[in-house]
């Protein structure tokens, strides 16, 4: 398998001829080419929609968690979902790389969720390699109680990487990225439990693009962290964006402000309003949106 | 009428304070008298037995009593002089001593030797019962806790665990008796010990699985399904790891009830005597199809079956005190296995 790697295009100090081996996967047609048969990362233009949510109901047993969404979440943007409590904005998240299929009693009742125009619940999808395209990062941090090299190595291995030397490269450009290198570059034998919340949390966010998945979801990544962790977590976010397609849940509404283009507002379930960042913080269309960012209510 | 208070927080005697001292004292007595059952036990068996198995002169330990078989004890007068020996160093003290071939002795049986093919019987039936419970109990333990869906089968199946739980150990013997000895042909044979023996531990070994399986923070399974694992690559690679120590301490506690339970291989696996050690068999298959001599059994038969006297006491306490040691042995070395596990994925 090969494992395609803009990473490599963006560090100049790695091997050219391996960039030059780096081939742009290829675009999927929806009809054509099912989700699973792609190798690694299409790069989807800037802008593109890349998820595409129409008329989505889920339920949970009997109760109905999101009405009838609509959404088109944009590639290599920063996608924010904000919302108070119990909105569902954690429950879509989980939609998109099928992690509710977790939990019994589930289902999506109506609508599609399309990414790269492919119907990710279809029944022929595999929720496996979905996965591998679709990362995600929790809300609490969850590296495992391996060493930090075997953490980020998990992913990669499950794909069959073997080359020591290649794991080598991959964990690097992944700490790198993840901006936790320096912090751990002469102890990465030791266990990712024994880093701090942040550092944890960096590790999973490493973990995470190791595997050069095309959206990242993040749900809630600094809810358990301390300002100073945050604002690392957050400027992480801003490197990010460009190589991945990003979206992230948050009950803070100075941090979807500062990290996101894109910010929906969830209330009760339903999308109220879709927006550019700064039209949902300064001009709210809608008064419930209004009230929310202003802190008047949630 | 209690004195006036010195001050506002004068302490003063009163009901709920008295209950107080009074409860404190009932709990502190029944924790008290449970540690000195569990001294009179072990005092009792170490005080009598170990005359049995140390000696006062170099090396201090009584090996024979370690390495060799069981044998009848002659006590008998010659010369003047009383003395106890073993089968065979009374027939080489007769061939020496030409005059005590006739020498009038009492003799008692299992009193002298040793009881080294008790010591690997039981290990032997731990060993093999423990790792056949495990294999069994650990994978019914994924199924029931990582696969299954909760519903009236799922019901069923944990209650008929719940009841195996319950079943007296000796209708295990009965039942391991009738199906494995007899029905399937095995006669009284370690593997039908193992199964028996399996099977009893069974329900501990899955409850406590289960246990430390639920104990695995769900965070590890949803890290790992969404990098894309399967089901499977999950629970290998990132559930039972971590849950691995939590399932040793348990069989921990099954280790000391296979080992100590009587009833289940009188029938199937255990034999009063026997001359030959276990490895000592013409095919390699012979091995799982031979009856061994076990501690607890030996136990009950030099206790009950032959007639008591002094010297049959020595041997009991004796093998009751080798028996604690083999048990505390093994479980030891599955404490020390769980706690490099443990320090090994520390979450």
């Amino acid at each position: 398998m090969v494992i395609a790697d803009p990473m490599l295009m963006d560090t100049p100090s790695s091997a050219p001829a391996k960039s030059s081996a780096y081939k742009p996967a290829v675009r999927l047609s929806p009809a054509s080419v099912p989700l699973a048969a792609a190798p690694g990362a299409a790069a989807a233009p800037i802008g593109e929609t890349l998820v595409d949510i129409s008329h989505l109901d889920f339920f949970y047993n009997t109760s109905q968690a999101l009405h009838d969404i609509n959404l088109k979440i944009e590639a290599k943007n920063v996608t924010a979902f904000i919302g108070p409590s119990g909105c569902g904005k954690s429950t879509l998240l989980r939609c998109l790389n099928r992690m509710n299929d977790l939990i019994d009693g589930t289902r999506v009742a109506r609508g599609t969720i399309k990414i790269h125009g492919v119907d990710i619940y279809q029944p022929d999808v595999d929720v496996i390699e979905l996965r591998k395209r679709v990362g995600m990062v929790f809300q609490k941090s969850n590296p495992f109680p391996k060493s930090i090299y075997e953490n980020i190595t998990f992913g990669l291995r499950l794909q069959g990487m073997n080359d020591p030397a290649k794991l080598d490269e991959i964990v690097e450009k992944s700490l790198r990225g993840a901006a936790l290198w320096d912090e751990v570059k002469d102890r990465l034998g030791a266990s990712g439990m024994g880093l701090s919340g942040g550092q944890q949390q960096r590790l999973c966010i490493a973990r995470a693009i190791a595997v050069e998945p095309e959206v990242i979801l993040m749900d809630e990544p600094c809810s358990a962290l301390d300002p100073v962790a945050t604002a690392k977590v957050e400027e992480l976010i801003q490197e990010l964006r460009s190589r991945f397609t990003i979206i992230i849940v948050t009950h803070n509404m100075q941090q979807a402000a500062r990290c996101s283009d894109k910010t929906a507002f969830f209330y009760l379930g339903k999308l109220i309003e879709f927006a550019d960042t700064r039209d949902i913080f300064t001009k709210p269309a809608n008064a419930q949106t209004e009230a929310y960012v202003s802190g008047r209510f949630g | 009428m209690s004195a006036p208070a010195a001050h506002l927080f004068q302490s003063q005697p009163n009901a709920a304070r008295r209950s107080e001292r009074a409860t404190f004292w009932l709990f502190r007595a029944a924790t008290y008298l449970v540690l000195a059952c569990g001294l009179g036990v072990f005092g009792t068996i170490f005080f009598k037995g170990a005359g049995t198995v140390f000696k006062a002169e170099a090396p201090f330990i009584n090996t024979t009593f370690f390495t060799d078989a069981p044998e009848s004890l002659y006590v008998f007068e010659f010369e003047g002089k009383k003395y106890e020996m073993g089968d065979r160093e009374f027939r080489a003290f007769k061939k020496k001593h030409p005059a005590a071939a006739t020498v009038k002795s009492e003799s008692y049986v299992y009193s002298a030797g040793g009881i080294f093919p008790c010591i690997v019987g039981t290990v032997l039936l731990v060993v093999g019962s423990m790792t056949i419970a495990l294999v069994l109990g650990v994978c019914a333990a994924i199924y029931l806790n990582e696969y299954a869906r909760d519903g009236l089968f799922i019901r069923f199946v944990r209650l008929a665990i719940l009841n195996l739980a319950g079943v007296p150990s000796i209708v295990f013997g009965l039942f391991g008796f009738g199906m494995f000895v007899i029905y399937f042909g095995w006669n009284v044979s370690l593997i039908a010990g193992w199964f028996t023996l399996a099977f009893m531990v069974l329900p501990v070994v899955i409850t406590a699985s289960e246990e430390s399986l639920k104990a695995v923070p769900k965070g590890f399974r949803e890290g790992s399904l969404a990098l894309g694992a399967t089901k499977w690559q999950t629970i290998r690679q990132n559930v039972v790891p971590y849950a691995l120590p939590g399932i040793l301490t348990s069989s921990i506690l099954g280790i000391a009830r296979v080992a100590g339970e009587t009833a289940p291989i009188m029938f199937t696996a255990a034999y009063v005597v026997r001359d030959k050690l276990p490895w000592d068999v013409d095919k390699a298959g012979d091995f799982f199809f031979q009856g061994v001599m076990a501690l607890p059994y030996h136990i009950y038969v030099v206790s009950s079956k032959i007639p008591q006297n002094d010297y049959t006491e020595r041997v009991q306490y004796g093998t009751a005190f080798v028996f604690l040691l083999v048990v505390a042995f093994i479980a030891a070395s599955s404490i020390i296995l769980r706690n490099k596990l443990r320090s090994r994925y520390k979450w």
